[in-house]
């Protein structure tokens, strides 16, 4: 399973590397540049600028240099906020990110997947239909209509909760960015986990185990959810690695210093370091949780085979 | 533990679905004990309602499923049981097996641990004791080498193994019932005789009653004591099996014992000539390998086949699942590759490009053998049947083709007025006709009948042959049939070919073959096939 | 069953699966009830900015935030102290102000000659419309002013720029529609043709085409809008002809594997021992059993180009002034929640319950084309 592991890591590189090479180059070839807002600028320092961030080497040559830096573990400077380095940027963003990513992710899972179960084993009573209510709610209505809304009643109206704001990791500032961030994954997780269960229930081998009188706590849990969570783990290596990685709306509804802001602020104001270093990381993530995906397929699935 | 009453008693028994469509009632008033010790096989065919008892009788309806009436073991009556007390009798006191062992055995979890779950769970044993317990029961099924499959996974192991395995389950707790629900029908039918054959050892061992649900009349001759027809959701007929076999009462038991294919064909004259010729054919299949040229590996589907067909003559091709016979006949009619030569009309047509192909094709039919996968279900009976004209006769008016759809389906005994209805309104057998209309409507002189009739009901089945036979009397057909159903072919072929695992076994006129196999392989099947009472009687002393 | 039983009704039609298949979402209520939210959302899309009494870009600067009411503008208690206020600048006196019924009556005094285009402030006024000098005394430094009073109606409010809400909502719905209604086209025809190519040439020529898609789906997908966003600027359509061009990935995906399986069904192999040609078998066997998973990603498509739009409006990179969308209106919205709450939610109610009707909708047509997955 290690060797495994280490191939398909070792496998990814070319991905990670196409993506990054892709990415460097799209973002070049868009018109404008990263000191265009500031019209005052004089020419000659504009140039002295465009200098200090090499800006004036051939294309080809920063391209040499980024990757060099990017094997240093280097990220570079960032363009706009002149005084801190991507790396810094990132550093202090990813964290608060990753925490509330994390704990969206686990409200996910305990609730979502406690409703499609109990959906699943009273398929088509009022239970089964409530869930299935909560779930279209969930996928339906989007996080930047749902993260305003919650803002509004419970720190607006109500008051019982700080509207927005970030200070620290501190449970009241962050309950309303978590709830809205794993609303849809609660959603989603309940659809999959009751398809999959109901799907399970019907199948022959469930009823084999039926048949034997075995305990509806073997039948639901041995021989039903495992088979059953095969599908949520699917979609949740891609969607943790998203969830992890920060949200936008979430981020600037709320005013939270996560990742997410940047990647759409670096692509509008043409901080080209600072959009590599955020591409870089979604990228390494998806990586890591596909590779989680498969060794989690594998330790479920026996017929699945490490090739 | 045997008493004098019956052990397992369904009285009035009454199983009814709830649809979209209305409550449609699937079983109605059906009686039947079982005693102790005693082989009863319930008989029907699709839709009759005999698998839906026993899963009532064992709380495993599907949800929209609703049971009234009785069922009483040892007088305790399971309908309406709570699940807690209903689990002591399961599993413990009746024992259930399946007809797809593959889907019937949890994929995830190793053989061993299923068999010992029950134990566990019923017999209160320790893992260690119940580790013990289930290689004495993979011993007494006989399973191969089974301290070392204690860990193996469902898919690791054949069709066979895997029966065995579940037997091994419903063994583990010393069942007073054994309920077998069609457990050999997705079995080869070697394979099939031995699994019969375990089950009658194990029965004359251990003593248990066994409940065969079952459509194969063989079957039921061969094992049962006591024979439960039954039709539509009710009882036609119950009795001793010899009473039920010598001398049935209802029309339609005499209707499913007539069902077997009677008669033999008579070979084309000497100086018919011959159509098809075949050297050397060989199919290969390239499994894996993508496109960075991962280890790709061969399949010999069909290795260095020689064969003849002249007008008027019928091919049987025999063999068990795998052995290749279907890849064949598709290869004759110019569907997928062949190596070697395939001639027809003076050409080589395996070798011919797809267009230079095309007019050939008219002479060369195909019917299949799924007659719900091989209608294009968003078409109507008539654009299906006269797609062929659309190719091969272009200058035809709509008016005319459908003249000749009326007169196709007229042939194979079908009313005009359906040519506007669609393939999901029919029935199998309807299906299969609809099928043989859009051969015939080119009016071939060669049809390739893949299983033409496995798909179907036994009493189905028999009109399919008896058009098949008119039809072939009428145009000079030539056949290619077809079948892992010695019977059937039989019936039909006036030549037959045995093929296992790609090769030709053995070939030669139909009597010959069946009269004096010369190989032990043809010879297990015709056994299997034809005498399965002495198969069984064989095995049941131990060797 | 039997085979001999042959249907018995003279009826010689049958019903084809697609008949089948309406019959059941003619069953679905809910499917029912969002077609008709989806038949008046469009009604409003294509009608309602015409037949609005308010424009999209009119700007009410005395009714900036206004709460929603279905009570006309002005209130009583805001006519003299807006009459005051738009007189303000005109150097007169108002002496009186009188209201009666739908005109008021000012008496004015001033220290010089009162300019009779001094109507004109209070036309300027959104209160006041047709204002007049009825009465001018002797020395032309007292006059008496008419004028009457504007009703005007925001049914749901207004924004922070005094915009009626109502119809600025109206002019989104019409942008969302159209903008789902191109993307999802652009999305439909690449992939369709994609993916029937891919799935019925299958092979290498499959392999390649398929390692395409899955590096173009490797790519973070915001990454790609937001460089479609940069390099398309603010031409809203053409970005949105690009994402169409980005949605087709999945569009290509399910038509192939669809083909791929088709391809290996009976029935396709029939028409080909019949020596039916790839383009006939292409045509009367795979588009029609394809269109079904077609026209169900179809329906949810839509919802999701709506929503991407959305979201981009959101975040400033859609649709830009004076035109609107639903996205635009959320965000802000949601920056001025504490004081206008109103222009939060009713834009995130129209597009809830749209994408809602959607969902709906392209439910039911699953249930209805694809009954073993109920």
């Amino acid at each position: 399973m290690l060797r495994y592991a280490v191939r398909r890591l070792l496998g990814a590189i070319p991905t990670l590397f196409v993506i990054i090479t892709l990415a460097f180059f799209l973002m070049r070839v868009a018109p404008g540049g990263p000191f265009d807002q500031e019209r005052t600028l004089e020419p000659t320092v504009m140039a002295n600028l465009n200098k200090a961030f090499h800006l004036d080497r051939p294309l080809y040559e920063q391209y040499a240099v980024y990757l060099g830096n990017l094997l240093r573990g280097d990220l570079g400077p960032s363009f706009v906020y002149r005084d801190f380095s991507v790396g810094e940027l990132l550093g202090a963003g990813l964290p608060i990110s990753m925490l509330l990513g994390a704990c969206a992710l686990l409200l996910a899972l305990l609730v979502g997947g406690t409703l499609g179960i109990i959906a699943a084993l009273k398929q088509n009573s009022t239970v089964d239909y409530l869930v299935i209510a909560v779930a279209t709610f969930g996928i339906t209505v989007p996080n930047f209509v749902v993260a305003p809304v919650l803002s509004l009643v419970f720190g607006v109206w109500l008051g019982i909760l700080p509207a927005g704001g970030w200070e620290g990791a501190h449970p009241a500032y962050m309950l309303l960015p978590v709830i809205t961030l794993a609303l849809p994954q609660i959603a989603i997780v309940a659809r999959l986990i009751r398809g999959a269960m109901l799907e399970a229930l019907r199948s022959d081998h469930v009823r084999t185990a039926r048949a034997y009188g075995l305990p509806a706590r073997l039948v639901v849990i041995v021989h039903s959810l495992r088979g059953a969570a095969l599908p949520v783990i699917s979609y949740l290596g891609p969607a943790a690695a998203a969830l992890l990685t920060g949200s936008v709306v979430v981020e600037t509804i709320f005013g939270i210093p996560g990742i997410g802001r940047y990647f759409v602020q670096g692509a509008l104001n043409r901080d080209y370091t600072l959009v590599m270093g955020t591409v870089v990381i979604v990228a390494v993530f998806v990586v890591l949780f596909n590779l989680a995906v498969d060794l989690l397929y594998a330790a479920i699935d026996p017929r699945v085979r490490y090739d | 533990m045997t008493g004098p009453g019956p052990i397992l008693t369904l009285r009035d028994l009454a199983i009814t679905f709830d649809t979209p469509d209305g409550d449609v009632e699937a079983v109605t008033g059906v009686d039947l004990d079982v005693f102790a010790n005693e082989n009863v096989a319930v008989v029907g065919e699709s839709g009759s309602g005999k698998s839906q008892i026993m899963m009532a009788a064992m709380g495993l309806l599907a949800v929209n499923g609703r049971a009234t009436g009785s069922v009483r073991y040892r007088g305790t009556e399971l309908l309406g049981m709570a699940p807690r007390a209903l689990n002591r009798i399961r599993g413990a006191k009746i024992a259930m097996i399946f007809q797809e062992p593959m889907t019937s055995l949890d994929p995830l979890y190793p053989i061993g641990r299923q068999i010992a779950e029950p134990l566990m769970v019923h017999s209160r044993l320790s893992p260690r004791a119940a580790r013990k317990r289930v290689l004495e029961l993979l011993d007494l099924v006989q399973l191969p080498d089974a301290a070392r499959r204690l860990g193996a996974y469902p898919h690791e192991l054949s069709g066979g193994q895997r029966q065995r395995v579940m037997i091994a389950m419903a063994l583990a707790n010393e069942p007073d019932i054994l309920i077998a629900d069609e457990p050999t029908t997705a079995l080869d039918v070697t394979i099939q005789a031995e699994i019969l054959a375990l089950l009658a050892r194990l029965k004359a061992r251990l003593g248990m009653a066994i409940l065969f649900i079952t459509h194969d009349l063989k079957i039921v001759e061969a094992i049962a004591d006591r024979v439960v027809v039954m039709r539509a959701g009710a009882v036609v007929e119950a009795g001793p099996t010899q009473r039920i076999f010598a001398s049935p009462r209802a029309d339609y038991t005499r209707m499913l014992l007539a069902a077997e294919p009677t008669g033999t064909k008579a070979p084309p004259p000497a100086e018919a000539e011959t159509l098809l010729t075949a050297r050397d054919v060989g199919v290969t299949y390239r499994s894996g390998g993508g496109l960075l040229g991962r280890s790709a590996h061969t399949i010999e589907a069909v290795k260095s086949v020689d064969l003849d067909l002249k007008r008027g003559q019928t091919l049987g091709i025999v063999g068990e699942s795998g052995s290749g016979k279907s890849t064949l006949g598709r290869a004759l009619v110019g569907l997928g590759h062949a190596d070697g030569a395939i001639r027809f009309r003076g050409a080589t047509i395996n070798a011919l490009s797809p267009r230079a192909l095309r007019p050939f094709r008219r002479d060369l039919q195909m019917v299949f053998q799924d007659p719900y996968g091989s209608l294009s279900p968003r078409m109507t009976v008539g654009e299906i049947v006269t797609e062929g004209l659309l190719v091969h006769e272009r200058g035809l008016s709509a008016r005319e083709r459908g003249r000749r759809a009326d007169e196709a389906l007229a042939e194979v005994g079908l009313e005009a007025r359906i040519k506007n209805r669609f393939p999901h309104e029919f029935s199998g057998g309807q299906r299969q006709r609809i099928a043989i209309a859009r051969a015939l409507i080119l009016k071939p002189e060669i049809i390739v009948l893949d299983e033409p009739t496995s798909a179907l009901d036994s009493s189905v089945q028999k009109q399919i042959i008896a058009l098949l036979r008119a039809v072939q009397a009428e145009h000079q057909l030539a056949y290619v049939f077809i079948s892992h159903d010695l019977a059937v072919v039989r019936a039909l072929a006036d030549t037959v070919m045995v093929m296992k695992a790609g090769e030709v076994v053995e070939a030669g006129p139909t009597e010959a073959i069946y009269g004096a196999p010369k190989t032990a392989y043809t010879r297990r099947l015709i056994a299997a096939a034809f005498d399965l009472g002495s198969v069984l009687t064989g095995a049941a002393e131990p060797a | 069953m039997t085979d001999a039983a042959l249907p018995t009704a003279p009826a010689v039609a049958g019903r084809s699966l697609w008949a089948t298949a309406l019959r059941r979402l003619m069953r679905n209520r809910a499917a029912m009830v969002s077609l008709v939210v989806l038949a008046l959302y469009t009604l409003a899309g294509i009608v309602g900015p015409m037949v609005w009494p308010h424009d999209y870009a009119t700007v009410y600067s005395n009714y900036v935030k206004v709460p929603a009411s279905l009570t006309p503008y002005p209130r009583a208690n805001t006519i003299v102290p807006g009459a005051e206020r738009a007189l303000a600048r005109a150097r007169v006196e108002v002496d009186t102000v009188d209201v009666a019924g739908e005109t008021v009556t000012l008496g004015l005094t001033a220290s010089r000659e009162i300019d009779p285009r001094i109507t004109r402030y209070l036309d300027r006024s959104d209160l006041f419309s047709n204002a007049r000098i009825v009465e001018t005394g002797d020395d032309g430094r007292s006059a008496v002013m008419e004028a009457d009073i504007a009703r005007l109606t925001f049914v749901f409010g207004t924004d922070s720029n005094g915009r009626d809400l109502a119809a600025r909502i109206l002019v989104s719905i019409r942008i969302s529609l159209m903008i789902g209604a191109l993307a999802t086209g652009v999305a439909l025809i690449i992939g369709v043709l994609y993916g029937a190519t891919a799935g019925f040439l299958g092979g290498r020529i499959d392999g390649v085409m398929m390692r395409i898609v899955d590096v173009l789906y490797s790519l973070p997908f915001i990454f790609f809008v937001i460089l479609l966003v940069v390099f398309f600027g603010r031409n809203v359509v053409l970005m949105f002809i690009a994402v169409g061009a980005v949605e087709w990935l999945d569009m290509a995906r399910i038509v192939r594997g669809q083909t791929l399986s088709l391809r290996r069904r009976e029935f396709v192999r029939a028409a080909e021992g019949l020596g039916v040609g790839p383009a006939a078998i292409l045509r009367r066997h795979i588009i029609p059993n394809v269109l079904g998973p077609v026209i169900i990603f179809m329906t949810l498509l839509v919802p999701k180009v709506i929503l991407l739009e959305s979201f981009l409006s959101f975040l400033g990179l859609g649709v830009q002034e004076p035109l609107t969308s639903l996205g635009v209106l959320i965000s802000e919205g949601a920056r001025n929640m504490r004081n206008a709450p109103s222009m939060l939610i009713f834009p995130s109610l129209a597009l809830t319950i749209l994408l809602f009707a959607l969902n709906f909708l392209g439910d039911g047509l699953r249930d209805a084309l694809d009954p073993k997955d109920r």
